[in-house]
C-alpha cells in the first residue's frame, strides 16, 4: 500500500486544509442549537426584538460562512482526488506497459483493465470521501454529545445510551446484509451469462427445440435472486425504522425527565428543545458514518489490488544495456540449448538448439501445446529463457537494447489486431517516417492493398477498436503489412494466414519470396502443412521438443508426426488406413 | 411525454399480479409521512407544557403516550414501506425478465442476428435493473417527497400562516438550487462517463494488445496519446466531481436559511411584536423549526429522482422495443413429421436477406436419402445461409424446401428441426455437467445411453480422464475444454438422438491434428447412412461428397460432384489447386 501513499503526499496541504474546513463547518452547524435556545429563553422570554434579530443575523452568517467553508473543502476534495486519480493512472499505464509478458500474463488482460478502471476510481473516491466525511461526521457525532454533556451534564445519559444504540443497530444490520449483497451481485450475474449463454446458442437452442428448457433455467436463476434480494430487503427495510425507533424514544424520555426538571426549576425550555435538536444531529451523522464504512471498505480493497499490480517488477529489463555491434557472418537466430518454463510449470520448451541464417524460410509446425508460440514469443524477449542462450546476430538477447532488438523483427502475431486510428496510422508502428509509397509496397506484399484502395478513404480509412470494423481475413492481411513496413530482418508469422482462402495465402507466400530484401529471415509457424511444405527448413515440435529438423520430402520419410499431420489434412481417415499414398493431382 | 406516459402506464400494467402490494406501499407511505408530520407537533405540545411556573404532568404524560403510539406506527409504516416497495420492485422485475427472455427465444432469427448481441443481453441485464432502481423504487420516493412537502406546508399553516409564508418565499430558492445543480452534475457526469468509456476502451485496447506494443517499441507513444485522454478525464473528472459534491453544502445551506427564517419570525410572532393575534409558545416554535429541517430534504430528492425516471423510461422504452417485436408465426396447428425418409428437395429457392440484395436465386437441388452434400468456398461466402433456411431459421422469399416431400412451412418447427442433427465449428457448451452437455436434445437420457454416444463420438476417452468424469462441471463457453474435445462433445449429443439427416460444419484451423483426426472418425462415422451437409475446409471430405456446392458473395455459383467441377475448370478449380500448389 505504501506505493500509493507517495502519489497523496504532493497533496499533503490539501488533505490538511481539506477536513480542517470541513471541520469549521461542522462547528458552526453545532453551534445553531445553542443559538436558537438562546433565542427561545432569553429573546422569546425578555420579549427582547433586538436580541432576536441579532440572533437571528447570527443564524444567517453561520449559515453563509458554513457555505463558504464546505465549498472550499469540496474544492479542495475535488482537486486532490482527481489529481491523485490522474497521476496514478498516468503511472499504472506506463508500468503496465513496461511489464514482460510473464506479469501481464500473470494478471491477465481483463483483471489488469478492471484494476485500472474501476479500482483507480474507488481509490480515488476514497481519496475524496477521507476528505470530506472522515473527519465531519464523526466530529458531529462526538460533538452533538460533548454539546449535550456541556449544556446539561444530568441529561446527558440520555445521548450516551441512544447513540451507541444506533451505532450497533446500523453495525448489526450492515454486517447482516453486506456479504449478501455480493452473493446476491453473482446471482445478477448468473442471470447475464444465462441470457449470454442463450444468445450465444440460439440457433443451437432452436435446433434442438429447447426454448423450454432454456426458459426454465432462465426463470430459475431470476426466482433465485428476487426470493434472496426480498429475504434481504426485509432486514435492509429494518435499517430506518429502527434508527427512527431509537431516536424517537430518546427524544421521548427527554420529554419525560426534562418535563421533571423543568418543574423543578432545574432546566428551560430552550436547553430541552437544543437536546432534542442534537439528538436529531446525531442520528443524520451515524448513517453517514455507516455508509462511510461501507465505502471505505470498498476502497481499501481497491487500493490493495492497484497497489499489488503497481508492485510486480517487470523481469525483463534492458537496463543498463548499451547498443550491440551486430556481427554479419553469424547466423540470425541461433537458440543454443534453450529450454522454457512458464511460471513454475512443466517445460513449455526442452533443449531447442537450432541455427537459422540470414534469408531463410523456416517453418514451425506442431499440434496445439507443442511450443510454436513459445518459440517466437523468445525472440523478441517476450520471455526471458530458462536455460541455454539465444543470440541475434552474434549477440546475447539479453544484451540488447530491448528497442535496438525489437526493431530488427516483424513480428504478425496470431491474433490479428490492429489499433485504433487509421490504416496509415497502423502501418507507420515500426516507423513513423515511413512513406505512403513503402506503405503500398507493404500492403502490395500482404495482399491487402486492393481492398485498401477500394476503400473511399484509402490509407485515411479508419480503424475502429481492435480494428473490429474489418473481416478477420482483412485484419491478418494488414497486420501482415504492418510488419512488412520498413525492412525488417527478421519477419515472423505467428499462424497468421488461418483466416485466408487458400487462393490468397498462396499469393501471399509467393510474394513474401519474391519482393522481401533476400537477407530477410522468414519465420512461419502454421497448422496447414502446405504453408510450410517448401520453406528451407521445417522444425517439427511435440510437447516442447524438436521430433524433426529437415526439409519436406525428407521429413516425410524420417518424421512420423510429420507425416501424419500432413496426410490427415490430405486425406479422408479410412483412406489413411488403406496407406496408399496416392500423389494429388496439381 | 406522452409517449412517456403509454410507457409509464404499461410498465405499471406489470405490477398488476401484486395490486395489494402496491396499495399497501402506498399506504404505508401515507401513514408515515402522516407520523412525520404529527410527531414534531405533539413534541412541541408536550414542551409547552412544560412552563416554569409549573410543569402540568397528566396532559404531558397523554402526549407521551401519544407519541409512543406514533413512534411505534411510524417505525411499522417504514419498515412495510421499504419491505413491499421492494418485494413489488423485485417481483415484477422477475416477471418482465423472463417474458422478455421469453419473447427473445421466439422471436425470429432475422432479427436477433440484425441485433448486436451485447445489445439484447444489455436489455435483459442492466436495462431491466435501471427500471427497478428508476422507476419503480422512485415512485414511492417521489410520492413521499411530495407529500410531506405537502402536509409540511399544510401544517404550517395551521399553525402560523406567516411563518409558512417565510418558508413559501424561499421555496423558489430551494428549487432553484436543487434543479441548477442537477443540471450542471448531470451534464458534466455524462461527459466524465464519456471520457471514461474513452479511456478504458483505449486501456483494454492497449493491453490486450501489450505483445504488439513491445514489439513494435510503442511503449512511449501510446504514453503521450493517454496522457492526452488522461488530462481530458481530469478536467472533466474535477467538474463532475465538484458540481456533484456542491449538492449536500447548497441544501444544508438553504435549510439552514429556512432554519432561520423560521426561526426569527417564530420568536418574533411568540413575543407578539407583529400585528398576529395567534400567540406562539416556544414548544410549538421547536416544531416549526423541526419542520424546518425536514422540508428542503424532499426538494433535494424529488430532482434526483425525476433524472432517475427519465433514465428508467428509456431503459424500459428499451425493452418494450423488443417486446413489441412480433414473435415466429405459431406452428400449432402444422403436421408433425415423424418418419421422415432423408430426402429433401430444392425447388427454385430464392432467398435475399435485404429486400434489393439477391443472394440465393433459383436454386434446385434433389437430395437421395443417404447422399452427402458438400458447401465450399472462401470465408464469408454466406455457407450459413443454406442452414438457416434448411433448418427453417429463416424462411425462403419463394420456392419451396420439401423434407420427405413436404414443404417445411407445412411442419411444425420443432419436427422439423428433430430431423437434423447439426454440428457447427463454434461448439456451444453451457454451464452444467459433461452429462447435461451431451443429452441437451434427450433429456431423459441413462447414463448408459449418454456414454454409449461419448464412445460412438470418441469423446469417451477424455472424458473419462476428468477426475468427475461425466460429472465435471463445465464453465459457460467451455473454457475448460479444447475446441476440439468441445465440438467431440456436441457431436455425441447428436449420436444421442439418431436424426435422419446432418449438418455439419468443420473447423478450419487451431484443433490440434489428434483430435481433428478423431473429429473426422466421428464425422465419418455419423455419416454413415445419413443424408449430410457439410460445410467443408479439407479437401479429403470435399472429395467423397456425392455433391459439392460452391458457393462465392452468398451466390452458388458451381454445383456438381468433384470430377465436374474439376473439368469445368472454374472456380472451385483455381480454389483446389491453390491449396496444393508450392509457393
Amino acid at each position: 500500500m505504501s506505493n500509493l501513499y507517495k502519489y497523496l503526499k504532493k497533496y499533503k496541504k490539501h488533505l490538511i486544509l481539506g477536513p480542517i474546513f470541513k471541520l469549521l463547518e461542522a462547528i458552526f452547524e453545532l453551534i445553531v442549537p445553542f443559538v436558537m435556545k438562546q433565542i427561545i429563553d432569553v429573546g422569546i422570554a425578555e420579549k427582547n426584538t433586538r436580541y432576536i434579530l441579532s440572533m437571528g443575523g447570527v443564524l444567517v452568517l453561520l449559515a453563509v460562512v458554513g457555505l463558504a467553508c464546505a465549498l472550499f473543502c469540496q474544492y479542495v476534495a475535488s482537486r486532490c482526488s482527481q489529481g491523485f486519480g490522474t497521476e496514478l493512472r498516468s503511472v499504472l499505464f506506463c508500468h503496465i506497459n513496461s511489464l514482460s509478458m510473464n506479469e501481464s500474463d500473470k494478471f491477465g488482460t481483463s483483471s489488469m483493465v478492471t484494476r485500472f478502471n474501476s479500482d483507480v476510481n474507488q481509490v480515488q473516491l476514497g481519496v475524496a470521501m477521507l476528505i470530506r466525511l472522515a473527519i465531519r461526521a464523526p466530529f458531529l457525532v462526538v460533538g452533538a454529545t460533548v454539546s449535550a454533556i456541556i449544556l446539561k451534564p444530568s441529561m446527558s445519559w440520555i445521548f450516551l445510551v441512544a447513540a451507541p444504540l444506533v451505532a450497533l443497530v446500523l453495525y448489526l444490520i450492515m454486517a447482516k446484509t453486506m456479504p449478501v449483497y455480493t452473493k446476491n451481485q453473482r446471482k445478477l450475474d448468473k442471470i447475464t451469462s444465462i441470457a449470454r449463454e442463450d444468445l450465444n446458442g440460439m440457433r443451437v437452442v432452436r435446433a434442438f427445440s429447447e426454448q423450454q428448457r432454456e426458459q426454465r433455467r432462465f426463470e430459475d436463476a431470476t426466482e433465485d435472486y428476487s426470493h434472496s434480494v426480498i429475504a434481504i430487503g426485509r432486514i435492509s427495510a429494518l435499517l430506518n425504522p429502527l434508527t427512527f425507533l431509537i431516536i424517537n424514544a430518546a427524544i421521548v424520555t427527554l420529554l419525560y425527565f426534562g418535563g421533571q426538571k423543568i418543574d423543578a426549576g432545574d432546566l428551560t425550555q430552550g436547553e430541552l428543545i437544543a437536546f432534542v435538536n442534537y439528538m436529531t444531529q446525531i442520528s443524520l451523522a451515524l448513517v453517514v458514518v455507516a455508509n462511510m464504512a461501507v465505502l471505505f471498505s470498498k476502497s481499501y480493497a481497491s487500493a490493495k489490488r492497484v497497489s499489488e499490480l503497481l508492485a510486480t517488477e517487470s523481469s525483463v529489463t534492458d537496463e543498463g544495456n548499451c547498443p550491440v555491434e551486430e556481427d554479419d557472418n553469424a547466423p540470425a537466430i541461433s537458440f543454443k540449448n534453450v529450454s522454457f518454463q512458464y511460471g513454475g510449470g512443466g517445460y513449455a520448451i526442452k533443449n531447442l538448439s537450432v541455427d537459422i541464417y540470414k534469408g531463410e524460410t523456416v517453418g514451425i509446425i506442431g499440434g496445439t501445446g507443442s511450443g510454436k508460440s513459445t518459440v517466437i514469443n523468445l525472440i523478441p524477449r517476450f520471455y526471458d529463457v530458462t536455460e541455454g542462450q539465444l543470440l541475434i546476430d552474434g549477440a546475447d538477447v539479453k544484451l540488447y537494447p530491448l528497442e535496438q532488438l525489437r526493431k530488427k523483427i516483424g513480428l504478425v502475431p496470431q491474433q490479428a489486431m490492429l489499433f485504433s486510428g487509421t490504416i496509415r496510422s497502423n502501418m507507420k508502428w515500426r516507423n513513423p517516417d515511413a512513406t505512403d509509397e513503402e506503405i503500398c509496397d507493404a500492403l502490395k506484399i500482404a495482399q491487402a492493398y486492393d481492398f485498401v484502395m477500394q476503400k473511399p478513404d484509402k490509407l485515411d480509412s479508419s480503424v475502429q477498436q481492435k480494428g473490429r470494423n474489418f473481416s478477420g481475413g482483412q485484419r491478418q492481411r494488414l497486420s501482415i503489412a504492418r510488419a512488412l513496413v520498413n525492412a525488417p530482418q527478421i519477419v515472423i508469422l505467428d499462424d497468421s494466414t488461418s483466416a485466408l482462402d487458400f487462393a490468397t495465402d498462396l499469393a501471399l507466400r509467393r510474394a513474401l519470396n519474391a519482393y522481401l530484401p533476400p537477407k530477410t529471415t522468414k519465420i512461419i509457424i502454421s497448422q496447414r502443412a502446405t504453408s510450410i511444405k517448401s520453406a528451407d527448413k521445417i522444425i517439427v515440435l511435440d510437447k516442447g521438443e524438436v521430433v524433426g529438423l529437415g526439409r519436406h520430402e525428407q521429413l516425410l520419410e524420417t518424421c512420423d508426426i510429420y507425416r501424419e499431420i500432413f496426410m490427415s489434412q490430405q486425406k479422408a481417415p479410412h483412406e489413411m488406413q488403406e496407406n496408399n499414398q496416392e500423389e494429388e493431382e496439381v | 411525454m406522452k409517449r412517456n406516459k403509454s410507457t409509464l402506464l404499461r410498465l405499471v400494467s406489470y405490477t398488476k399480479p401484486y395490486a395489494p402490494l402496491l396499495v399497501l406501499s402506498l399506504i404505508s407511505a401515507a401513514v408515515s409521512v402522516a407520523v412525520s408530520i404529527l410527531i414534531p407537533l405533539i413534541t412541541g405540545y408536550a414542551i409547552d407544557q412544560m412552563v416554569e411556573s409549573g410543569v402540568n404532568f397528566k396532559k404531558l404524560m397523554d402526549y407521551i403516550y401519544i407519541l409512543i403510539g406514533m413512534i411505534a406506527l411510524g417505525a411499522l409504516s417504514q419498515w412495510s414501506l421499504s419491505a413491499c416497495t421492494n418485494a413489488l420492485t423485485f417481483k415484477t422485475v422477475r416477471n418482465i425478465r423472463n417474458t422478455l427472455f421469453q419473447h427473445i427465444n421466439n422471436l425470429p432469427l432475422k432479427y436477433i442476428d440484425g441485433k448486436r448481441q451485447g445489445d439484447l443481453v444489455a436489455r435483459i441485464s442492466s436495462d431491466i435493473d435501471q427500471v427497478s432502481e428508476g422507476l419503480l423504487q422512485g415512485f414511492t420516493q417521489l410520492f413521499s417527497g411530495v407529500l410531506t412537502i405537502i402536509a409540511t406546508l399544510a401544517m404550517l399553516f395551521y399553525i402560523n400562516w406567516l411563518i409558512a409564508v417565510a418558508v413559501l418565499v424561499l421555496t423558489p430558492l430551494s428549487l432553484f438550487v436543487a434543479s441548477f445543480i442537477t443540471k450542471r452534475s448531470h451534464k458534466t457526469f455524462a461527459q466524465q462517463a464519456v471520457k471514461r468509456g474513452e479511456i478504458s476502451g483505449y486501456v483494454e485496447e492497449i493491453f490486450s494488445g501489450h505483445k504488439l506494443v513491445q514489439a513494435f517499441n510503442q511503449e512511449e507513444s501510446c504514453g503521450e496519446d493517454f496522457a492526452r485522454l488522461n488530462k481530458q478525464l481530469y478536467d472533466c473528472g474535477f467538474k463532475s466531481q465538484f458540481y456533484g459534491a456542491l449538492i449536500n453544502p447548497c441544501t444544508r445551506f438553504v435549510n439552514n436559511l429556512v432554519y432561520a427564517s423560521v426561526g426569527i419570525v417564530g420568536a418574533l410572532i411568540a413575543i407578539g411584536a407583529t400585528s398576529s393575534s395567534f400567540g406562539l409558545k416556544p414548544g410549538i416554535l421547536s416544531t416549526c423549526l423541526m419542520y424546518a429541517n425536514q422540508y428542503t430534504k424532499p426538494f433535494n430528492e424529488i430532482t434526483g429522482v425525476i433524472t432517475e425516471i427519465q433514465s428508467a423510461v428509456a431503459a424500459s422504452s428499451r425493452i418494450f422495443a423488443v417486446l413489441d417485436e412480433p414473435i415466429e408465426i405459431s406452428d400449432e396447428n402444422n403436421e408433425v413429421i415423424t418418419d421422415c425418409d432423408g430426402t429433401l428437395d430444392l425447388k427454385d429457392v430464392c432467398f435475399r436477406y435485404v429486400d434489393d440484395r439477391p443472394l440465393i436465386e433459383n436454386l434446385n437441388l434433389a437430395v437421395r436419402q443417404g447422399q452427402k452434400i458438400a458447401i465450399v468456398g472462401p470465408t464469408g461466402c454466406g455457407k450459413t445461409t443454406l442452414i438457416n433456411l434448411l433448418m427453417r431459421f429463416y424462411d425462403v422469399n419463394s420456392g419451396q424446401i420439401l423434407v420427405s416431400d413436404k414443404d417445411v412451412r407445412t411442419l411444425t418447427r420443432q419436427s422439423l428441426r428433430d430431423c437434423y442433427g447439426m454440428v457447427l465449428q463454434e461448439s456451444w457448451i453451457f454451464e452444467g455437467t459433461v452429462k447435461d452437455n451431451i443429452a441437451y436434445g434427450k433429456a431423459d437420457a441413462t447414463l448408459e445411453e449418454i456414454q454409449n454416444a461419448a464412445l460412438l463420438a470418441g469423446a469417451h476417452d477424455f472424458i473419462d480422464k476428468f477426475p468427475d468424469k461425466y460429472d465435471t462441471l463445465l464453465t459457460e463457453n467451455g473454457d475448460n475444454l479444447s475446441q476440439g474435445q468441445k465440438q467431440l462433445l456436441c457431436i455425441a449429443r447428436i449420436m444421442l438422438t439418431h436424426p435422419p439427416m446432418l449438418i455439419l460444419d468443420e473447423a478450419t484451423s487451431s484443433i490440434d491434428t489428434r483430435t481433428e483426426m478423431k473429429i473426422q472418425e466421428a464425422f465419418y462415422t455419423i455419416m454413415q447412412g445419413r443424408t449430410s451437409f457439410i460445410v467443408a475446409h479439407r479437401l479429403s471430405t470435399i472429395r467423397e461428397c456425392d455433391v459439392i456446392l460452391v458457393m462465392k458473395d452468398g451466390n452458388i455459383i458451381e454445383q456438381g460432384s468433384h470430377a465436374q467441377l474439376l473439368d469445368r475448370r472454374g472456380f472451385y478449380y483455381e480454389l483446389y489447386n491453390s491449396q496444393f500448389q508450392n509457393s
